[in-house]
């Protein structure tokens, strides 16, 4: 039992709305408005301590912390699937503080925090979708000094980042990154997307607002709807959005972003939806994969 | 050819000096041995007109290579004028000078001086490709020029630099001929070859004074200055007693 | 037609010229009103003794030190005659990758450890908005050849080289978008001789076939002797002679050329 409960409160009662307090939500917010101000570019915030481990979402909590109402329903996804520790922790998390309303499906959210993953169903205008972000800088791991990043941010100075996708192409063949793929923003930017797989990077040009919040690096980046997001690449070398070849094995689409599971000590596997919302919303709708009725006979 | 087409523009007649001194005088001050300006020579003067080969006289010590040098810009005259094909060697500036040297003023030096590792046939390439001419043309010039110098062919892909002092005499005397410079400083070039060479190197002159080049020298080797040379400058009338 | 060239060559606006630079450290003079004019195709060499203040020189011509005072004015085509001192700094950094080129003595400091060979080579295209991958590794490809360094090299990263492939590296990374001005200090230290004459001579053509501009700084005497056209000797921060390198070297007019000179060991 919770103390609140001993006393006979409300739950949640013993907490700030959304468990920062208000100066802090305040603080946020400013940054917020600047980084959507400023599409992709970091803006410095004073990320706070959180009642969790630094890579357990502690900038997208903060984010999702200051942009949320009473009147919001709340959706958590952790790699797609709602169903994770990381999705359940950080949803029951936001239940108990704020008290909202929680929900799995995408459609009903109006707030969706992710790790990893945009969701397959396109997001609408009104939502907003808030990542949580290890490492914001792009740069980063070609140019270690923070203070040369800023400075070659500042004057568009991007070729190096060019320099990552040529080395990937003398290596592999192709530009082997498969996710964090590196995108410009309106021309101007060059964006770190959080580790989605570059399968979503299309999805980034969007109809609901993108927040980014990276906690240890403490640094928030966001895209107003409808930015336009390009993802960098050579003339004879395009972007191409890459997925496992396959259908899903419960819903059987062929479009969505699709995880390898193991399901046997012999190498036997298959594929799923990612998005676990997503697949459940097609089998429920009829749609079937080719171990749906094993799973249904269960 | 080329040398004929050079020379209607540095020297208009054939009576018009292409190299011509006045006044030249040298001093040399050793800082670590007191500072004293100590005076080599002064009042020289000298002229040579295209098609004309003088040599330069005097006891040795009397100031032949450092005469030599001041035409060329390697040593600073202290005062007076050294005008080869219209500038003023003494007042130019370092870029006008390897200018000069590039087109116009050919040095034949006893000693040969380039970068290590550079095969022959590029050393006496290079005055050539200085001045824009292809590649291809450029070898072929010097390798003729090498035959004819007898230089075997083996050595031509190898760097001067660990040749005998006869064959770096001739790479250097090749070097010096590859372009058809108006005007040219040969110093002792005759010296260390067997006569066979000798007279390669001769006819080498005699054709360059036929284009019209003017030379100046320093000939020990009393037959070759018979041979190719029309006047003799003694240097000792410049000297200025120590 | 010989003749036209040359008679061309002479009246030619300088490339770079340097008026009255200063800089000070603390009440140490680094360097001190110091002047001069470089041409297209003009390579000057810098010489002096370890705190002669050449480097400091060097690093305030190419932008990385702030002078006291003074100009160093770049030949910015249709922009004329421009005081890179006064540029804003995206436009002296825009400069430092496309009409400048600087070559470390260390070639660690010049590239990126990092990467490939090629990924070297090609930074300065992309920087520069080269977005053709083909063509990028075309172009590595080929200065890689011009420096000597194997083709199937290049997707070695310059950690697998040694220090004079490191070094002919730097050089094929820095002019590989054709620059017009090279600052270079102390090229060949630290290189075995053998590989020293190597990359003298390499630099010699590259300088004669491109048409390069560049100020040397070194204390080795005999790598000026073939590579510059003309010497600046300084001594506590001052320029105490400049001439002809042959004629600086082999008559020397100030003592302190002389010592420096005199002092260089026979071989």
């Amino acid at each position: 039992m919770t103390q609140a409960e001993i006393r006979g409160e409300a739950p949640g009662a013993d907490y700030t709305f959304a468990y920062l307090d208000e100066q802090t939500k305040r603080m946020i917010r400013r940054a917020l408005l600047k980084a959507l101000a400023v599409p992709g570019y970091q803006v410095p915030f004073a990320s706070r301590e959180m009642p969790m481990p630094y890579g357990w979402g502690t900038g997208g909590v903060q984010v999702s912390a200051a942009v949320l109402t009473p009147e919001d329903t709340l959706k958590v996804i952790d790699q797609g699937a709602d169903d994770t520790t990381n999705a359940v922790s950080i949803r029951k998390f936001f239940q108990k503080t704020a008290g909202i309303a929680v929900t799995e499906h995408t459609g009903e959210a109006t707030v969706i925090q992710t790790r990893h993953r945009i969701p397959e169903a396109p997001l609408t205008e009104g939502q907003i979708l808030v990542y949580q972000v290890p490492i914001p800088e792009p740069l980063r791991f070609l140019e270690p000094r923070e203070t040369e990043t800023r400075r070659m941010h500042a004057l568009e100075e991007y070729g190096l980042m060019h320099v990552k996708l040529y080395e990937d192409i003398a290596r592999h063949g192709e530009i082997a990154t498969a996710y964090a793929y590196p995108v410009k923003i309106e021309g101007r930017y060059v964006m770190d997307p959080s580790p989605i797989p570059k399968f979503d990077n299309p999805k980034l040009r969007m109809a609901a607002i993108q927040l980014f919040g990276a906690g240890r690096e403490q640094r928030i980046y966001a895209l107003p709807p409808y930015t336009e997001v390009v993802s960098l690449d050579f003339e004879d070398h395009p972007f191409v959005p890459g997925k496992a070849e396959g259908a899903c094995a419960l819903c059987g689409s062929e479009t969505s972003y699709l995880d390898e599971v193991i399901v046997d000590d012999r190498g036997g596997r298959m594929f799923v939806c990612s998005d676990t919302d997503y697949c459940a919303g097609r089998r429920a709708a009829g749609y079937r994969g080719e171990m749906a009725a094993e799973e249904g006979g269960a | 050819m080329a040398g004929g087409a050079a020379m209607g523009i540095w020297a208009k007649k054939k009576d018009q000096a292409m190299i011509e001194l006045s006044g030249v005088a040298k001093s040399f001050t050793l800082y670590n041995q007191g500072g004293a300006a100590i005076p080599v020579m002064a009042g020289a003067a000298l002229s040579v007109a295209p098609g004309e080969c003088v040599a330069l006289t005097g006891a040795s010590g009397a100031g032949k290579s450092t005469l030599m040098r001041m035409i060329h810009g390697n040593y600073l005259a202290a005062s007076g004028r050294i005008v080869v094909g219209g500038l003023d060697v003494a007042a130019a500036e370092p870029r006008e000078i390897l200018a000069l040297r590039r087109h116009v003023l050919g040095y034949v030096s006893q000693f040969l001086r380039v970068v290590p590792r550079v095969p022959t046939l590029d050393v006496v390439a290079e005055p050539l490709l200085a001045v824009g001419v292809p590649v291809e043309a450029a070898r072929d010039r010097a390798a003729a020029l090498l035959a004819r110098l007898n230089i075997p062919r083996p050595l031509w892909d190898l760097s001067p630099t660990t040749f005998s002092g006869g064959e770096q005499q001739r790479v250097n005397i090749a070097r010096g001929f590859a372009h058809d410079y108006p005007a040219l400083l040969l110093d002792e070039p005759t010296a260390s070859l067997d006569p066979g060479n000798r007279e390669v190197v001769l006819e080498l002159i005699e054709a360059a004074k036929a284009r019209g080049a003017a030379i100046l020298g320093i000939f020990h080797d009393a037959g070759a200055r018979a041979r190719v040379c029309d006047r003799e400058v003694d240097v000792s009338a410049f000297a200025v007693a120590p | 037609m010989r003749a036209g060239a040359f008679r061309a060559e002479a009246p030619v606006a300088p490339i770079l010229s340097v008026r009255g630079l200063t800089k000070r450290y603390g009440g140490r003079v680094g360097c001190e009103d110091v002047g001069f004019d470089l041409y297209p195709g003009e390579v000057m060499g810098i010489v002096g003794e370890s705190g002669s203040g050449k480097s400091t020189l060097l690093n305030c011509l190419a932008g990385h030190l702030r002078p006291d005072a003074g100009e160093v004015l770049f030949d910015l085509g249709k922009d004329g005659m421009r005081d890179t001192l006064a540029l804003s700094e995206p436009e002296r950094r825009r400069l430092a990758r496309t009409d400048w080129a600087f070559v470390h003595q260390n070639p660690r400091d010049g590239l990126r450890m990092t990467v490939s060979a090629g990924g070297n080579v090609g930074e300065r295209l992309m920087a520069v908005g080269a977005r053709n991958y083909g063509a990028i590794r075309a172009s590595a490809l080929d200065w890689l050849g011009r420096v000597e360094i194997a083709a199937d090299r290049i997707d070695d990263r310059p950690a697998a080289f040694s220090g004079g492939m490191q070094q002919r590296l730097q050089i094929a990374r820095n002019l590989v978008t054709g620059p017009r001005l090279v600052f270079m200090d102390e090229p060949t230290g630290g290189l075995d001789v053998s590989v020293q004459a190597r990359l003298l001579d390499l630099l010699r053509g590259l300088v004669r076939d491109m048409g390069l501009s560049a100020v040397i700084v070194t204390h080795d005497l005999a790598v000026v002797r073939l590579l510059a056209h003309r010497l600046m000797v300084m001594k506590g921060g001052r320029v105490v002679e400049t001439g002809l390198t042959d004629q600086v070297l082999d008559d020397p007019q100030h003592g302190y050329t002389q010592l420096l000179v005199s002092s260089v060991l026979q071989v």
